[in-house]
């Protein structure tokens, strides 16, 4: 069931790339929609508290202890009904776009996109190191040509840098892969499989070094200051579709990567180092609000204020706590929905204005309110207004946070004044003011735009006022993941507040 | 003194037997064919030669299990033509490997239809360039069908050199594959100067190596009193007082090998040859030469000299670490596709020495675990196809001129062929290590079985110039891509006839079966077992 739900977006990719051109969105469109049906019917057959579900296990490489093994838990489920849920919508905004002269055509973008679904999906569900590695170093490359072939001039260079930050931080993982097969390798047969790593008794010393090497790696994925200096450039050069694949699914393999292997694997190590991954963090949360206050470029400003919210959600993950485990699972999904919504809408608006500069925009709520309300509504899921669903997943961090140590909680809880600023100033200096006559006689949002943006909303305000099903959902696996590191804390009551909320 | 009739296991030996036999036949029909008409049975001889020898080795080595033990240890093999020869399994998995990388040379030589009917090699060599002969030369259509029997010499030189079972045969080995090799660089057809320069250069350097290579073997001879690998193994372990000679000898014998396989700091000639060569050669040699060299080495410090481990080692490590960083470093600051080419082979000398530094004996592993040297036998047998393939769509991009290698003919080209474009960045993406890819595969066996063996500081350093060398990598597949063609004329792909093609597809499925599927490669690689004595 997984296989097909990786290899369908694949096989999908290379048939859009050997079909005729007039054919590629159609075709892209539909096999995107069909990964949707089978990620649905993935997340149906998924019983809650099950552990690690509809695993298939091969032999890839027997010399190296790898195997071509898949599974999901409630970590991975999650982010693979976001992708599958992300890519169509993507498809749909971009529909037109792809095509702008000056770019690499809709073909070539249908078939990247598809190809870095398909290898993402893969990183959700890898249950092998050895796999993990080569697809998370694989979706480099459809990134990178989704960044350097479609979107704004000097997109070339921020491809390049994007490229550069990304594979040094794949070979620092590689060097820890590499470590574990050796401490693999000295205490019975090598074998790469997740299952055995965790048993693996690793040395105090070892496992603090691989620690580290995992975790660079995701934290320049993630990103997570000082490693984050791509991420701006990235979002404000490529498409806003594009921007929504890199941050909203390709980003989360960072925070993915956190629970999974550095928590999971290197349990002493990742305690050992949480007064530095919290300090990070909290620099990313202030720092990455503070900047995104004062930049121009509207796709600059979603970029930094996901570098806030990567902050968050890396603190939820390191303070080791159940609450702060399924606030950070939550936060994951959340964030994607929330900035998939701002991205696309703030795409809508750059088709109509033309520019992405704030400050030479205005007045455009009145001739297209709706896309007024939508970037309004978006902008205040990402700055955790209650009522939409990324609330609850910063609330849930927040609650972590003070309960790690009440200093922590009051720096992490400035992001909710300064994410309130950068949206709110930003709708201000957009979208309210006079008029200019430029923009006058705009339309409006049409039929597909907003069709590509409503199941967004939908889910924003659905798992707003409902957040059981994610709850019931991640709560189990970070459950394991405690127990596996020898945590006890108390149940998370948390889902009875929520419910009552 | 009474002569004994020198033992030759035939059957063992026929793939050496054949290919010199091919060669000498080749000169032979230099003689007696006129020139019109010599160059379709040159290439068919060639290419028949090198088929018969690959399904001899393969014979040989389905044979091989005959002589299991029978040199004692683990290995599998016999040391035949008197001790000079040793066929185990590492031998013949490298003559399989060289075959492959001749068969892709020769196609790579016979290619005429990008030069517009004529072949890549200069139509007379000894009239000089820019003179009324050179022109005559060309205008009369004739060119070097030598080039072929020169081939099969290095090929049979090459054989050779990691079989050899003493220092004797492997000095000669290392003469029988330079020679042909230098004649060949200076014979472009374009650029002949630089042609010509760069064959000089690369002789003058080689025989001062050689001239290192053979005082080493002089003094080891001075230590250990024989010769042999094996009687040098038993030397070397039994102990003597002399050890400052040994220490010297091996010195001086590495620095004939180093300087083959292009480790800094040996490194001058490379890039320098590597472009003036005609690109057919460079193609060849890189991957050829290099296999070939890293076999010899390996034989040479795993068999002769493994109980000296500890004195060489450190050695080592400062050779590859010095090897990985000039080769990244100065690549980055190239703007010509061949010498950035050279300077990636430099950086993968050391990638490759890393693993020669790794665990070696199966002993000091757990099971299933891979020694060092089955994973630099699989890096070789990466980078070469992936040499070779990068060399091959360097000869289809074209200006004017002949092939463009300045980087700024190539901006631009992934809008004009996207296919030669992608073919090349898959290339590069494989010499860089991405996953998916055979390079990946290749580097993650060496950095592991070095960091096995504890050299973490290598390993470190390795990954380092790995991120290093990704940025040239990079930076080429963004000129190609995203990068508007240059004003005043961009390369063009040509069309190539089936030779060049063909190699191109051959090497592009390899390195993308290895990376993906690496497992029966790598079964076929432990399966060739360890050294024998």
């Amino acid at each position: 069931m997984l296989s097909l739900l990786i290899w369908l977006p694949i096989a999908g990719a290379l048939a859009v790339a050997f079909l005729p051109r007039n054919l590629s969105k159609t075709v892209g469109l539909g096999v995107a929609l069909a990964t949707l049906v089978v990620g649905v019917v993935v997340a149906a057959s998924y019983e809650l508290d099950g552990g690690r579900q509809l695993t298939e296990e091969h032999e890839w490489i027997e010399a190296f202890g790898v195997h071509y093994a898949l599974g999901v838990d409630g970590l991975g489920l999650l982010l693979v009904l976001l992708t599958v849920l992300l890519v169509p919508l993507v498809l749909g905004a971009e529909w037109f776009k792809a095509d702008a002269p000056g770019s690499a055509g809709a073909r070539a973008f249908v078939a990247w996109t598809l190809a870095l679904e398909g290898l993402s999906l893969a990183v959700f569900c890898a249950t092998d190191v050895f796999l993990f590695y080569v697809v998370f170093e694989a979706t480099l490359i459809p990134a990178y040509f989704l960044v350097g072939g479609f979107g704004r001039d000097g997109r070339g260079a921020a491809a390049l840098k994007f490229l550069m930050f990304q594979l040094a931080g794949g070979l620092v993982l590689l060097a820890s892969v590499i470590g574990l097969y050796v401490v693999s390798a000295q205490q019975g047969e090598p074998s790469y499989l997740l299952s055995d790593l965790e048993k693996l008794d690793i040395g105090t010393e070892a496992g603090r070094w691989l620690f580290f090497g995992f975790f660079i790696a995701f934290a320049v994925k993630a990103p997570l200051f000082p490693l984050h200096t791509w991420l701006a450039d990235t979002t404000e050069k490529a498409t806003p579709g594009t921007g929504v694949l890199l941050v909203c699914i390709l980003d989360k393999i960072g925070t993915f990567g956190m629970m999974r292997f550095c928590l999971g694997i290197f349990p002493e190590a990742s305690q050992w180092a949480t007064p530095l991954v919290i300090t990070l963090a909290l620099i990313s949360v202030v720092y990455g609000a503070l900047v995104a206050i004062g930049q121009d470029d509207i796709f600059r400003l979603i970029g930094l204020t996901s570098l806030s919210h990567f902050g968050l959600i890396t603190l939820g993950v390191f303070t080791m706590s159940s609450q702060g485990g399924t606030g950070a699972i939550l936060y994951m999904v959340n964030h994607g929905l929330g900035t998939a919504a701002l991205f696309l809408v703030a795409g809508y608006l750059y088709d109509r204005s033309g520019t992405a500069s704030i400050r030479e925009m205005r007045g455009v709520e009145k001739v297209a309110p709706v896309l007024a309300g939508l970037l309004l509504v978006a902008g205040l899921a990402t700055l955790g207004l209650p009522g939409l669903s990324p609330f609850i997943s910063e609330f849930l961090v927040f609650v972590a946070a003070f309960d790690y140590g009440w200093w922590v909680g009051a720096i992490a809880v400035t992001a909710v004044v300064l994410s309130a600023i950068y949206v709110l100033w930003m709708y201000q200096r957009t979208m309210t003011g006079p008029t200019p006559p430029a923009i006058e006689g705009t339309r409006d949002l049409g039929v597909r735009e907003l069709a590509a943006v409503a199941p967004l909303m939908v889910a924003l305000v659905f798992f707003g006022f409902y957040p059981a099903p994610l709850l019931d959902v991640s709560n189990p696996m970070v459950g394991d993941l405690m127990q596996q590191m020898g945590i006890h804390d108390d149940e998370p009551t948390v889902v009875q507040t929520e419910e009552a909320h | 003194m009474e002569f004994v009739k020198p033992e030759l296991e035939y059957a063992e030996l026929l793939p050496l037997l054949i290919v010199f036999g091919g060669a000498c036949l080749g000169v032979a029909l230099e003689a007696i064919l006129p020139r019109g008409t010599r160059r379709l049975p040159q290439v068919g001889l060639a290419l028949v030669t090198v088929v018969a020898a690959l399904v001899a080795t393969v014979v040989v080595g389905v044979n091989l299990d005959e002589h299991a033990g029978a040199a004692g240890g683990e290995g599998r093999g016999l040391v035949g033509a008197m001790g000079s020869i040793v066929v185990d399994g590492p031998t013949v998995y490298l003559w399989g490997l060289l075959l492959v990388f001749a068969l892709g040379g020769i196609a790579l030589f016979g290619e005429q239809r990008l030069e517009g009917g004529v072949s890549a090699f200069t139509g007379q060599a000894a009239a000089l360039p820019g003179t009324e002969g050179e022109r005559e030369a060309s205008t009369r259509g004739l060119e070097h069908t030598e080039v072929y029997p020169l081939l099969l010499f290095a090929v049979f030189g090459m054989l050779l050199f990691p079989a050899s079972g003493d220092l004797l045969t492997m000095f000669v080995a290392l003469e029988v594959l330079s020679l042909p090799l230098y004649l060949l660089c200076g014979l472009a057809r374009r650029r002949r100067l630089l042609s010509q320069e760069a064959a000089m250069k690369y002789f003058l350097l080689g025989a001062f190596a050689s001239g290192f290579f053979l005082y080493g073997a002089a003094l080891v001879y001075g230590y250990a009193g024989s010769v042999s690998f094996a009687g040098i193994n038993e030397a070397v372990r039994a102990g003597s007082a002399n050890h400052g000679l040994l220490l010297a000898g091996i010195g001086l014998l590495a620095v004939g090998l180093l300087f083959k396989v292009g480790a800094a700091p040996f490194q001058a000639w490379t890039p320098d040859v590597y472009q003036g060569a005609p690109t057919a050669v460079t193609a060849f040699m890189a991957a050829g030469t290099k296999v070939a060299a890293f076999g010899a080495l390996l034989r040479l410090l795993y068999v002769a000299f493994g109980g000296e481990r500890w004195s060489w080692q450190p050695m080592l490590w400062v050779i590859a670490i010095a090897s990985m960083l000039l080769g990244a470093i100065l690549a980055i600051v190239q703007n010509d596709v061949k010498r950035m080419l050279a300077y990636s082979s430099v950086a993968h000398t050391g990638f490759i020495l890393v693993g020669v530094l790794g665990v070696q004996s199966a002993g000091e592993l757990a099971d299933g675990q891979y020694t060092s040297l089955e994973g630099v036998l699989f890096y070789l047998t990466t980078y070469g196809f992936a040499m070779i393939g990068a060399f091959a769509i360097v000869t289809l991009v074209r200006d004017a001129g002949g092939e463009a290698t300045a980087y700024d003919r190539w901006a631009g080209l992934g809008r004009t062929s996207p296919l030669v474009a992608g073919a090349f960045a898959f290339f590069l993406l494989s010499m860089a290590g991405i996953p998916l890819t055979a390079g990946f595969i290749g580097k993650w066996a060496v950095f592991t079985s070095a960091l096995s063996a504890g050299a973490w500081p290598v390993v470190l350093v390795a990954i380092a110039c790995s991120i290093l060398a990704i940025t040239f990598y990079v930076r080429h597949i963004r000129l190609m891509f995203f990068t508007e063609p240059s004003q005043d004329g961009a390369g063009v792909v040509t069309r190539s006839s089936l030779l060049t093609s063909g190699t191109i597809v051959v090497c592009l499925a390899a390195t993308l079966v290895l990376g993906v599927v690496p497992g029966p490669v790598l079964d076929l690689v432990t399966g060739a077992g360890d050294f024998i004595r």
